[in-house]
């Protein structure tokens, strides 16, 4: 199978993506296999569908709006670019990309891209603020039905409150960067990909 | 005689404890371990200067049955079991792999020093004891890495890899000192193949059979605690019972007892700490740290006396020395090649000074001297070089590394653990990642932590928490709520720390209690995860971030004590109930059947208010947020608004049953009261006033449900008093009242017809008011200044803007167009008049009273 999925993807296409993402050979051709795999479609792009096939999705509270998250604005259809670059944001970071940072563009593993890309969950309407009423509907989601309306709503507001510092009674993102700084971001937001 | 002596010891220890603290200059810098050790060392020598010999050591039997356990029960049950969990895999690694690599390197390197003559003839030693001695020396210790690291404060992972392997590398010392033990009484020479691999075997006998154990009390604990809502007072001790139980059935059966406590203390927690009420919380908390911290105390001044007796010493240079050296060496050679291994699968790699920090974090202490001084000198010969040896490694790991891993620590700016109180952003967010980790290990298909993690939570959702938690505090359980709770408490205390006012229980209403409103359990997010997300590390330590709560519930405590406990003045009422013992019942039973009524005609009132003002809800409440204290409108709004007829008709009964001897007809509603007038934690309504109830002193269980009547469900019944109160006035309204509420008891077509009669009456009534108001400005103005009058008092009728009782006054005053006091006075004692006109409904006869209202209610509820 993963030789298979490797001489689908050219050599060149995989040292973009390896570039860009910074993911390895083994992980990138692992992934692909993964990907054609979820692909029931077969023409080289996964629809939302081909995400809601997985079984574990549908029962993560917040696996619509993660979905979500690997297309790109107004689109249908991700690319195995785009599916992997998704997927970048969680690729730990590793001790010799702490250093080089400086030059080039950001890596999308960062810690602020990590935390861009938890922002863009709660931030539906995409004008960088977390409104109450974004707020409030992933905390429906998260917290399930044992909590009341009224609570849920006293839950946001005081969530609101505590990182609202200019006063707009939303959370933007350099509010969500100062609320989470003393949170191991890069720890709690990557996982292990397999070599 | 010996019982006195047990107890002196522990004064003196104590009192030495106290003597150590008051130099701050000196703990600072010298671990308190150290101290006691010296200590020991100095009343060893007194002892033995007057006696002539040494009276007193650390028995190895004291040590297992009483000191060990405390110790190990507190670090299993206060383990931040996330945290724990997040890093099984290294600490199973170290445990087992660094114990057994450190036993065997010491014991074969120093069996090579005999061999080669470095040692004095006198140790009669062969390969075998050596590698006994190397059994027990190489474990690393967990009281003295308790002792030692919880003043270093390195960060969580550091901390929890380096204890965590301390605790579970005893199923690998005591299967390694057991097997080298019998090896050594048998003769090397008699042993054969099958005695390793019984060896072998053995291991995962006793670690995984001290586990299994460890489980199944764990399981019978949180079940048992499941039960014991009638007899709270003995939860606490359920939790060191069984859990004791759980120590010395492994013992007993020769299985590893440390690791059945400890897996019995983190097991158990999550669900005994839902189930107990949170007064048990409290006293198993301090009774642990108290039993944990005098038990290491102990140990450490005993260990300290054991060394003067030089009976049983045997010096030789070359065999410490050379322990010394292996036991520092291959730790550091041990930790790095097994960190090697470990980094290819972390995702956040150990670095070269964490490794550095666990092999210098190493400690030997008591068990190792324990385990030592149980060895048979007849079998061992050279017991005597070991103990002398076992002596020095201890102290020189407790004392000389103990003083410079500070420093060390510091000098290579080790990632520090920064304490800091979770707030609500954080849980909330942290939860939001671990659901987009799971869902992202989904995508790539592969099947990594946060997977199983996942579907562990979901089987902790869907079976066991069921199984064990009580029916009430399962529903309520969620962290972010519970986070939530707590932040506000706090908050409460700022505000009246500040010198605000508390004094209407509506005000501070947070949003009713989830169980109320909460309808299925079918969430879909199950959050595991034990509520505060910084975990405390410092497991002897007390003070420090979580006790938040306990704190809050003494400052509270003081706070009622010193300023509302005055029960016949109005505005206090609403708290005083928990106080009066229940020797006064029959007058309680009088006020809070006063207050019933009159928060209910109050909440009808102002019901009235916010349905006016319910389209501007939405923004009603974001202001209404920023004053905390408006909370409570947003609480009474929804709940106000189901309207009347319903919620009268299931709240009343509910009312009532408070003081009945109903309970037993077990409805599940009557259970839930019940529990919850107790298990505060996620009761959402009006912090302020449960946390009260909690820190009050002993409020027997039925009280605690009193605690309903504030919350907004229940507000709205009463129609009847209401409704009659406002249509006439004075003395010719109780009758009135009484009348009418009688009648809509028992017909509830009736009733119907009143309850009508009386929102008209009322909203004649109501609008007056709001308009007088109104001038306020805002339009909440209104609905809060109606929702006071609950618990307001007559006594201060002029303030009037300021959330004070006096508006209910003036209302209820103005409602009866008659504000004088008498009236006031006549219009409380309603209720207590009516029923004696009656005979029936007597106040005096509390229990009876509330009985015969349920079964006048339960016809209208049919």
């Amino acid at each position: 199978m993963g030789s298979r999925a490797s001489t689908l993807l050219r050599d060149e296409e995989i040292e973009e993506i390896k570039k860009e993402t910074g993911f390895s050979h083994s992980q990138i051709t692992r992934l692909y296999s993964r990907f054609t795999s979820l692909d029931k479609g077969e023409n080289g792009t996964l629809s939302r569908e081909d995400f809601q096939r997985i079984p574990e999705l549908a029962i993560n509270p917040l696996g619509d709006r993660i979905i979500n998250a690997f297309f790109p604005e107004g689109e249908d259809q991700v690319n195995f670019r785009g599916f992997m670059r998704t997927l970048a944001h969680f690729r730990p970071i590793e001790d010799n990309e702490k250093s080089k940072d400086q030059n080039g563009p950001e890596p999308l593993n960062s810690r602020s891209n990590k935390l861009h890309f938890a922002f863009r969950l709660y931030d539906l309407d995409k004008d960088d603020k977390i409104s109450r009423d974004e707020l409030l509907q992933v905390l429906r989601m998260m917290v399930g039905v044992n909590i009341s309306d009224e609570q849920l709503g006293s839950i946001a507001d005081r969530t609101i409150q505590e990182a609202d510092q200019d006063g707009d009674s939303a959370i933007s993102f350099a509010e969500f960067v100062k609320v989470l700084e003393k949170v191991d971001v890069e720890q709690k937001m990557s996982i292990r990909f397999l070599h | 005689m010996v019982p006195y002596l047990v107890a002196a010891w522990i004064l003196v220890a104590s009192l030495a404890k106290i003597v150590f603290q008051l130099s701050r200059k000196v703990t600072s810098v010298v671990p308190e371990s150290c101290l006691l050790i010296l200590l020991g060392l100095g009343l060893g020598g007194i002892v033995l200067a007057i006696a002539k010999k040494a009276e007193y050591q650390l028995e190895p039997n004291m040590f297992f049955f009483f000191l060990l356990p405390p110790i190990v029960l507190d670090s299993g049950y206060f383990m931040p079991s996330r945290l724990f969990f997040d890093n099984i895999g290294a600490i199973l690694t170290y445990a087992v792999i660094g114990t057994l690599w450190n036993s065997f390197t010491t014991g074969v390197s120093l069996w090579g020093m005999q061999q080669a003559g470095l040692m004095d003839k006198g140790v009669e030693a062969g390969l075998m004891d050596f590698l006994l001695f190397g059994s027990l020396i190489s474990a690393v210790d967990p009281v003295a890495v308790l002792a030692v690291f919880e003043e270093v404060h390195v960060n969580e992972t550091l901390f929890i890899i380096v204890f965590g392997e301390s605790l579970l590398n005893d199923a690998v010392t005591v299967v390694l000192y057991k097997v080298f033990n019998s090896f050594v009484e048998m003769g090397p020479a008699h042993v054969q193949v099958t005695d390793y691999v019984k060896g072998v075997a053995s291991f995962f006998l006793v670690s995984l059979g001290g586990t299994a154990i460890g489980l199944l009390f764990a399981f019978l604990l949180a079940l048992i605690t499941r039960f014991t809502k009638r007899v709270r007072i003995i939860e606490p001790l359920f939790v060191f019972l069984i859990a004791y139980i759980a120590y010395l059935t492994a013992e007993m059966v020769s299985l590893s007892s440390i690791l059945a406590v400890t897996f019995c203390g983190i097991c158990c927690k999550k669900y005994v700490e839902a189930n107990i009420s949170r007064k048990s919380r409290t006293t198993v908390k301090y009774t642990m740290k108290t039993l944990a911290s005098s038990s290491e105390t102990i140990i450490f001044m005993f260990l300290g006396i054991s060394a003067v007796d030089t009976s049983k010493w045997a010096w030789d240079t070359a065999l410490v020395l050379g322990t010394l050296l292996f036991i520092l060496l291959f730790r550091a050679v041990g930790v790095v090649l097994q960190t090697w291994v470990l980094n290819h699968f972390r995702l956040i790699p150990l670095d070269r000074i964490d490794q550095v920090v666990m092999s210098y974090g190493g400690l030997r202490g008591a068990v190792a001297f324990a385990l030592v001084i149980l060895l048979d000198r007849d079998k061992v010969k050279a017991k005597d070089y070991f103990v002398a040896t076992t002596i020095v490694v201890v102290f020189f790991t407790v004392i000389v590394q103990g003083l410079t891993i500070k420093p060390l620590v510091k000098w290579l700016k080790v990632k520090r653990s920064d304490h800091h109180k979770p707030t609500l952003n954080e849980e909330l967010h942290e939860h939001a990642f671990d659901h987009i980790l799971a869902a992202v290990e989904d995508v790539v298909g592969h099947h990594g932590y946060h997977y199983w993690r996942d579907k562990w939570e979901q089987f902790d959702k869907k079976y066991l928490s069921q199984l064990l938690m009580r029916k009430s505090a399962y529903r309520i359980k969620d962290e972010i709520w519970d986070v939530y709770y707590k932040l506000n408490i706090r908050d409460a205390i700022s505000f009246v720390d500040q010198g605000g006012h508390v004094l209407s229980a509506a005000k501070l209403t947070l949003p009713s209690m989830p169980s109320r409103t909460s309808v299925s359990e079918s969430s879909v997010t199950n959050l595991l995860r034990e509520s505060g997300s910084g975990a405390r590390l410092d497991l002897q330590v007390i003070d420090t971030v979580r006790c938040r709560r306990d704190k809050e519930d003494a400052v509270m405590h003081h706070v009622l004590r010193g300023s509302l406990y005055k029960p016949r003045r109005r505005y206090k009422a609403s708290y005083s109930r928990h106080f009066i013992s229940p020797d006064k019942q029959e007058r309680q039973d009088k006020e809070i059947f006063q207050q019933n009524m009159k928060r209910r005609l109050e909440t009808f009132k102002s019901t009235k208010h916010n349905i006016c003002s319910s389209k501007s809800k939405a923004r009603l409440k974001k202001d209404v947020r920023k004053k905390k204290k408006n909370d409570a409108l947003n609480s009474e709004l929804p709940n106000g608004k189901p309207h009347r007829s319903v919620t009268w008709q299931e709240t009343a009964p509910v009312t009532m049953m408070v003081n009945s001897e109903e309970e037993e007809s077990d409805s599940s509603e009557t259970e839930k009261e019940d529990d919850e007038g107790i298990v505060f934690v996620a009761r959402a309504t009006d912090e302020i006033l449960q946390g009260k109830k909690t820190s009050s002193t002993g409020c027997p269980s039925h009280w605690g449900s009193l605690d309903i009547c504030p919350s907004p469900c229940i507000i709205p019944p009463s129609p009847t008093l209401a409704e009659k109160e406002l249509p006439w006035k004075g003395d010719q309204d109780s009758l009135a009242v009484y009348i009418s509420s009688e009648t809509t008891k028992i017909v509830p077509v009736d009733m119907k017809k009143a309850w009508n009669q009386s929102i008209s009456s009322l909203e004649s009534i109501a609008s007056p008011t709001g308009v007088e108001t109104g001038p306020h400005g805002k339009k909440l103005a209104s609905p809060v200044l109606e929702e006071e009058p609950q618990s307001a008092s007559p006594t201060m009728p002029e303030q009037r803007t300021c959330f004070q009782f006096p508006n209910h006054v003036a209302k209820s005053g103005r409602s009866q167009s008659d504000s004088s006091p008498e009236s006031i006075e006549q219009q409380e004692l309603q209720p207590l008049m009516v029923p004696e006109d009656h005979t029936r409904m007597s106040p005096s006869a509390g229990p009876s009273n509330s009985r015969w209202l349920i079964q006048f209610n339960r016809p209208t509820r049919l």
